[in-house]
């Protein structure tokens, strides 16, 4: 019988809950290990998840300098979609919404993966075109998408903005009904869990130091836990990858940037699914338990402070409330910066580096939730069989020499467009 | 609100410039003698310090000119600031 | 209650005392029932005034709740208030001030507050454990099955779905010293600072001035200590330099100590009055911060601790001297420090029976304790209520003696009562210190956090860093103002002697975490009431390995409520630490994040909404276009004619395609005119202009004469194509350049960096002045007749005098001195007309008439991009920042004679590669299908998905009326290698396939001839 259920539950509740197992160990880092992941967030912890279940490679230590989901898996929207243009990541991603769709039943953890559809606003012509071409192009790679014209948004979001007083006008929108929220952080416990059941070491106050070279290989990483040796290393870092990278002689295309986040006090039941505006940079949700949840652009300068300005908070709430004219009168309970990898043309690495057995995983930007599991799935494959996945050979470090860009805004190599 | 010294203008809200990024990288001075490595290195690669960031801010809502500032990436502190040529040092 | 009576008036309220206003009675309704209160109550001071003792539900377990506080900390008392529009759920009964009419709903219940069916996740409670849902609804029928009704059920208060109609503002303000808290430390700061003539800014949260000294009957040199407030306040009230902004809480500190802080200016009225706001947002930059902020209390945590009745004694006491409200008749009071005694004193002076005081310290010998003794209070030492009872209202609790190591010693007893005052100890409030980037320091003689590492312009004095005495917090406060003040150049630095106290002495208290059960009960011992979280939940998360605080924290919820964990934070983490056997700073804490209370989005927005979320731009012809049958259309942030209507035509879809169409062909047969003001234009002179145009663009323009345009190409950096644009020399030193209208920001930004930091050894300026002149395009068979009769006398535009890319600036038309350029996106023979913007409809008028007798006419957007189309031009849709300049067959513009911007990324191999797609034409093959924009390009719709893509449709027109039938421009790989081959445009978004012939881009006067003509 699986560990969680309904029925044991009630067994356990019946025995005053005092039957419960941890989650996942405290384990004292072994010597060496065949695979170590550095970081433990939530592409860390599915990539270890997924190189022992899918590739029976589980003498795997994740290393987290503080603990495990305390970055940007914690601090995220929770917003999940594979809505994108370009076909580099919308295979990616599509992949890993597919996983998505089993992650509960995989992980045996609620995720609360929740597909109440993501609803991306236009404002003119040209950006009905611009969303047309790429639910097209979904729908072509077997993408569920729907355009939606002024009077479809109008039925499902009443409440947006379609009076004379809006400022950009409501055209309609793309709508992907597959794409939704999930639980950010029982993403982070849930793939912990699996990995833990399945032999991982997830050590947590572990922060990597530098690493052992041997050549183009590195053979040992330091952490303030002591050295640890490590057949091939993984890094999924986001939000410091520059920094770990360094230890390491690498230099990225990568800048760190903060990115609030914002929850309003628990409402009744308000906004059905997830709303984007396209007049400005604006997306929310509604959590499970009521807060909106909504966020909007970086802070537009490098910063490694998870805490952000009040201009951006001003712009992001002033682009919400002129999409929802009625929420003005709600109340932002609480606020939060993380810090994002933003890469030099908004998509993702994950990648072989030059150090022959050291893989980087990172440059997620604003997307990396929704990525997790396929992030997880690839990169595990990644580093397992030493070359990419067909769904991850497109995301590759070398991209932004040989010009094969992933740009699915065209805006170039400025990080903080993205 | 960060406060940017500018060189012309005095002190002044981050929200009146535009960031533009790191200003330790130098535009290749002669483009023909320029291989495409070192392109890719101007144009892709960062070092994306913690702690002081040497960068570019246009002061776009104010006299319009390009800023050299010296700022703490993990505290915002402004360390110093000047004109695209100046060297800027930390202060002690 | 007597059924059909009203209920007694104000049962619970006091005939004398209190700072309430007894002249003013306000009527105000709860839960549809009507009730009195004066003027000077909050909500909740009035509804126990009229023995409402349950006010909410919790989020969990819809447990009956009782206000529980008397301040911002409120996690019970949440209510919806008022109604329609203005609804806001959520709302802490302890902060509205009362006002006439006021209504106010009960919320999170069903159907009512007394009887609640979600009441049942009560009794299933023993399944609803902390993180119970990531253990189940994983099977059938699924997570989607049962988070509907999870949705349903989960939220606190309801929102509305109606467009607020109240306004928000925004105000900035700076001064010298900004003081957070109207309290005693804070006024002493505020008055100070202010005698020294500094520039300073109060700040309180509530309606007045005083703090704690509003709750308490301290006196200061022998008189009320609120007579004294009242008196600072006065003083305040007339130093010219000091403003006082009650109702405003100072929410956050951000970089460089920029203070956040929302002014409610009419939240205590029934709606704002005519042009005022609801809320006022102040950016407060002071050199100086004094955070006054005061503490928060403590509950104790004990069986049956949420039952409507239990409330902290600090909260008591406001009840009973502030507001004249006897919060019960028969008290029981538990603490673990000297508050306890402090709170029997007050009730018993309001006439309440303290049945008990326990005091759940092992051994104290203070004054208060001998006082207390000596008044005949009966005081339980080592003592703790174990178990509370009463649904709907407390009737009595057991208490029992503790045996100091998480037990109980003997039987337990039970006490009748209908109020508990209990105190826990109190925490400071040290947010503002912890937005400012100070760390929290533990500190175990109060059991709480201090603010630690000391920033010179932020300082937290008074209860705020712990110092909770009276004479302590005046004194901090007297010399931080005057700190303050003095580092900002005023007064000397000296501290006034602080007013003399009365206070008795305090013992410390003894840190007590959880009060074992009653020996032999089941109990409910909450630790965060809003959200339901009780010790076993800790204890759980604890035996899960959810330990660290952030795990704690997001599995159980712990601190995740309305109240953020202002009651319940440092409660739990104490039990964590205690579970893990660690100390409570090992343990630590979470992070304190702007807002320090909820602010409503609307006040953060100001008046940045609706119509001025963005500013509109309108071009200079804009009122003649308005006058003249236009329909606008939002371009980004421009207002631009789309087309335009005959008088007496309506908007419909067949007049605007008559329009349209009408305006293409008038434009192609005799001569049109348009409105190109928004184009960017940006003037460039110096010496060296030439050089750094030819540096910029990727075409040569070094060779430029005086007197000609020429289109140019601009690539960023990455070798993709950034902007297109024709740019004039007028001069030698002088060129105009225009760019796109969305780039026109960009480019000029980038020109500035290229001259500032990357050649700075050019002698060249820039500047926009797209504003300063009105654009008009003339094109058509007829646009020279035009032209030359609205020139004045004297300016020749023949085609030897003004040829194809001619520009002059020598011509006038009535009198107005334009700058006429030979260019023309349509294909025609065409001239763009510069005139100053002042002048623009001058112009554009005179040019109307000049060209009547030719049949000219205004066209819009829509015609301009069914002309540019039709010849081939890219636009926006194809310059999308992922095209190189060979991709939109521009290839022979990258010079291969200079370096440019971009050149050193143009060889890379996926930007040779000869797949690439590349703009090509394409036309439906049976004549007739539209090719939308946004189609895909693949050779076989039927394949299996993923299907492989060749390109896409970038532009399309449903109709060229030049050639007669829809074409569009597409990108497509090899495509111009495939010219004359078919493909399939699909459009599966709306079940749209169209079989397309690939043609030239150009599909009107491909040789160009009627450009030079």
């Amino acid at each position: 019988m699986a560990e969680y259920s309904v029925f044991s539950l009630v067994r356990q509740a019946l025995s005053g809950h005092k039957g419960w197992i941890r989650a996942w160990r405290d384990p004292e880092p072994k010597k060496s290990y065949d695979v170590i992941i550095i970081g433990g967030g939530g592409h860390g912890l599915a990539t270890a998840y997924y190189l022992a279940r899918n590739h029976g490679i589980t003498n795997v230590a994740i290393l987290e300098k503080g603990y495990i989901g305390g970055g940007n898996v914690g601090r995220n929207t929770t917003i999940v979609r594979s809505n994108y243009l370009l076909d580099g990541n919308n295979h990616f991603y599509e992949h890993s919404l597919k996983l998505w769709e089993g992650l509960s039943s995989d992980l045996n953890y609620n995720v609360m993966f929740s597909q109440r559809g993501v609803l991306n606003l236009a404002h003119s012509d040209g950006q009905m075109d611009a969303h047309a071409r790429r639910g097209n192009a979904m729908r072509l790679n077997g993408v569920d998408s729907a355009l939606l014209d002024r009077r479809d948004v109008q039925q499902l979001y009443p409440y947006l903005d379609f009076s004379e007083n809006a400022r950009f006008p409501i055209y309609g929108g793309l709508l992907q009904p597959r794409g939704g929220t999930a639980r950010h952080d029982a993403v982070a416990w849930g793939f912990a869990r699996g990995a833990d059941r399945l032999g991982v070491d997830i050590i947590q106050n572990c922060e990597v130091t530098g690493f052992e070279r041997d050549g183009d290989r590195v053979t040992a990483v330091k952490t303030s836990r002591g050295t640890i040796g490590c057949g091939r290393v993984g890094m999924a870092v986001a939000g410091n990858t520059s920094r770990v990278a360094q230890m390491v002689g690498l230099e990225l295309p990568i800048e760190s940037h903060v990115l609030q986040a914002f929850v309003s006090e628990p409402l009744k039941k308000l906004i059905d699914g997830v709303v984007t505006f396209g007049a400005g940079h604006f997306y929310i949700s509604q959590s499970d338990k009521g807060g909106l949840v909504l966020g909007g652009d970086l802070d537009f300068y490098n910063s490694y402070a998870q805490r952000g300005n009040l201009p951006t908070v001003e712009n992001v709430m002033a682009l919400g409330c002129a999409m929802m004219p009625n929420i003005r009168r709600v109340r932002i309970l609480r606020s939060w910066g993380g810090i994002m990898d933003m890469s030099m043309d908004g998509s993702p690495i994950i990648s072989k580096t030059p150090i022959d057995n050291l893989y980087l995983n990172a440059g997620w930007c604003y997307g990396g939730f929704k990525a997790t599991p396929g992030s997880g799935w690839v990169f595990a494959h990644t580093i397992a069989e030493d070359k990419p996945h067909r769904f991850n050979e497109a995301l590759s470090l070398e991209r932004f020499a040989t010009g094969h860009l992933l740009d699915e805004g065209g805006k170039g190599p400025t990080p903080k467009l993205h | 609100m960060i406060r940017i010294p500018c060189p012309h203008c005095g002190p002044r809200d981050h929200d009146e410039f535009s960031y533009v990024g790191d200003a330790t990288k130098v535009r290749p001075a002669d483009p023909a003698a320029t291989s495409p490595e070192d392109w890719h290195r101007y144009v892709y690669l960062r070092d994306n310090p913690r702690g002081a960031h040497l960068e570019y801010w246009h002061h776009i809502q104010g006299c319009r000119a390009y800023l050299k500032v010296l700022r703490d990436t993990a505290t915002h502190e402004v360390l110093a600031s000047g004109r695209p040529e100046d060297a800027l040092e930390a202060p002690r | 209650m007597i059924f059909g009576r009203l209920p007694l008036e104000q049962s619970h309220r006091l005939l004398t005392g209190g700072a309430i206003d007894r002249l003013k009675p306000l009527s105000f309704s709860f839960d549809g029932r009507s009730y009195r209160g004066y003027a000077g109550d909050t909500l909740a001071s009035a509804l126990l005034a009229n023995g409402v003792t349950v006010m909410g539900r919790s989020f969990k377990y819809h447990r009956p709740r009782g206000v529980m506080s008397a301040g911002p900390e409120e996690p019970n008392a949440l209510v919806e208030l008022r109604s329609g529009a203005r609804r806001e759920p959520n709302t802490r009964a302890t902060m509205i001030e009362l006002f006439h009419g006021l209504r106010a709903t009960s919320q999170n219940r069903w159907p009512c507050l007394r009887f609640d069916a979600m009441e049942v996740n009560d009794l299933l409670s023993r399944f609803l454990v902390a993180g119970f849902y990531y253990k189940t609804f994983m099977g059938f029928p699924g997570w989607h099955f049962w988070e509907k009704r999870i949705r349903a059920a989960a939220g606190m208060g309801a929102g509305t779905v109606e467009h607020d109609p109240d306004g928000y503002e925004t105000m900035n303000a700076h001064c010298d010293v900004l003081v957070v808290g109207g309290g005693p430390a804070g006024l002493a700061a505020a008055l100070t600072a202010g005698r020294t003539g500094a520039r300073v800014i109060l700040v309180d949260e509530t309606d007045g001035l005083g703090g704690r000294l509003r709750s308490e009957r301290d006196t200061l040199d022998g008189k009320p200590a609120i007579a004294w407030a009242a008196s600072v306040a006065a003083e305040l009230a007339d130093l010219p330099e000091v403003r006082v902004l009650t109702r405003t809480t100072a929410f956050g500190i951000y970089d460089n100590n920029l203070v956040g802080a929302v002014e409610r200016l009419a939240d205590h009225m029934p709606v704002p009055p005519a042009h005022v706001a609801r809320q006022r947002l102040w950016h407060i930059r002071p050199q100086r911060v004094i955070v006054a902020a005061g503490a928060i209390e403590r509950p104790l945590v004990f069986g049956g601790n949420d039952r409507p009745g239990v409330m902290l004694a600090g909260a008591v006491r406001t009840y009973l001297n502030r507001f004249a409200v006897t919060p019960g008749k028969r008290a029981v009071v538990v603490a673990n420090n000297d508050d306890g005694y402090r709170t029997a004193f007050d009730l018993a002076a309001a006439g309440i029976d303290v049945m008990q005081i326990l005091d759940t310290r092992s051994a104290s010998h203070g004054a208060w304790r001998e006082r207390a003794l000596a008044a005949g209070f009966d005081v339980a030492e080592g003592s703790a209520v174990t178990n509370a009872y009463g649904r709907m209202g407390l009737v009595g609790c057991d208490i029992a003696r503790l045996d100091g190591r998480g037990g109980t010693v003997g039987d337990s007893r039970f006490v009748p009562c209908d109020l508990i005052a209990n105190s826990g100890g109190w925490t400071p409030s040290i947010h503002l210190h912890s937005h400012a980037g100070g760390k929290a320091e533990w500190n175990d003689q109060i059991a709480a956090f201090l603010p630690g590492s000391v920033r010179s312009d932020v300082v937290t004095i008074g209860a705020a860093r712990g110092r909770f005495a009276l004479s302590d917090c005046l004194s901090d406060g007297f010399k931080a103002g005057a700190e303050a003040a003095s580092s900002c150049g005023f007064g000397t630095g000296t501290a006034p002697d602080a007013p003399i106290t009365d206070e008795v002495p305090t013992a410390p208290l003894q840190a007590l975490w959880s009060v074992p059960p009653t020996p032999g009960k089941k109990v409910k011992r909450f630790v965060d009431h809003q959200d339901d979280v009780t010790v076993e939940d800790i204890e759980l998360a604890h035996r899960e390995g959810f330990v660290s605080v952030e795990h704690l924290k997001r599995y159980t919820t712990l601190g995740m409520g309305t109240d953020q964990g202002k009651t319940s934070n440092i409660n739990g983490h104490a039990l964590m630490a205690a579970a893990r056997g660690q100390s409570i700073p090992t343990v630590g804490t979470t992070t304190f994040r702007p807002p320090y209370t909820p602010v409503a989005m609307g006040a953060f927005a100001g008046r940045t909404t609706g119509r001025h979320l963005a500013p509109t731009r309108r071009t200079a012809l804009h009122d003649w276009h308005a006058a003249n049958g236009v329909v606008f259309i939002e371009a980004g942030p421009w207002l631009r004619p789309q087309y335009y209507l005959q008088p007496g035509e309506a908007v419909s879809k067949e007049t605007m395609d008559r329009a349209i169409t009408d305006e293409v062909v008038t434009t192609r047969t005799k001569v049109g005119i348009s409105d190109v003001s928004s184009l960017g234009k940006i003037d460039v002179q110096g010496p060296d202009s030439a050089e750094f145009l030819n540096r910029v663009y990727s075409n040569g323009f070094a060779a430029l004469p005086v007197g000609k345009a020429r289109y140019g190409l601009m690539l960023r950096e990455d070798g993709l194509v950034d902007d297109d644009g024709t740019t004039s020399r007028l001069s030698d030193t002088h060129f105009l350049m225009t760019t796109t209208t969305v780039h026109a920001a960009k480019v000029l930004a980038d020109l500035e960096w290229y001259l500032q930091v990357v050649w700075p050894e050019l002698d060249v300026r820039v500047s926009s002045v797209t504003e300063q002149w009105a654009g008009m395009a003339l094109p058509g068979p007829k646009a020279r007749e035009v032209l030359a009769a609205a020139v004045d006398p004297g300016a020749d535009v023949s085609n030897e005098a003004l040829p194809y890319l001619g520009v002059t600036c020598t011509a006038t038309i009535r009198g107005v001195p334009v700058r006429i350029f030979r260019i023309s996106f349509s294909g025609e023979l065409g001239y763009e007309i510069n005139a100053p913007a002042d002048w623009g409809i001058a112009v554009w008028e005179a040019v109307m008439e000049a060209g009547e007798d030719h049949g000219i006419r205004p066209y819009g957007l829509e015609a301009m991009g069914i002309m540019r189309i039709e010849k081939g031009h890219v636009a926006g849709p194809e310059l999308d920042g992922r095209t190189t300049p060979d991709d939109l067959g521009l290839g022979r513009m990258a010079s291969t004679k200079k370096w440019f911007v971009g050149r050193g990324m143009l060889d890379k191999p996926a930007f040779t590669d000869p797949d690439r797609p590349k703009l090509v034409g394409l036309v439906p093959v049976d004549g007739v299908s539209r090719i939308r924009a946004g189609s895909i390009l693949v050779d076989d719709p039927d394949a299996a998905t993923p299907v492989p893509k060749l390109g896409h449709i970038t532009s399309s027109a449903y109709l060229s009326p030049t050639v007669g039938h829809p074409i569009s421009l597409g990108l497509l790989a090899r495509g111009r290698e495939r010219i004359g081959q078919e493909v399939w445009a699909v459009f599966p978004l709306r079940g749209i396939r169209v079989r397309a012939r690939v043609t030239e881009t150009c599909f009107v006067d491909p040789e160009g001839k009627k450009l030079h003509g």
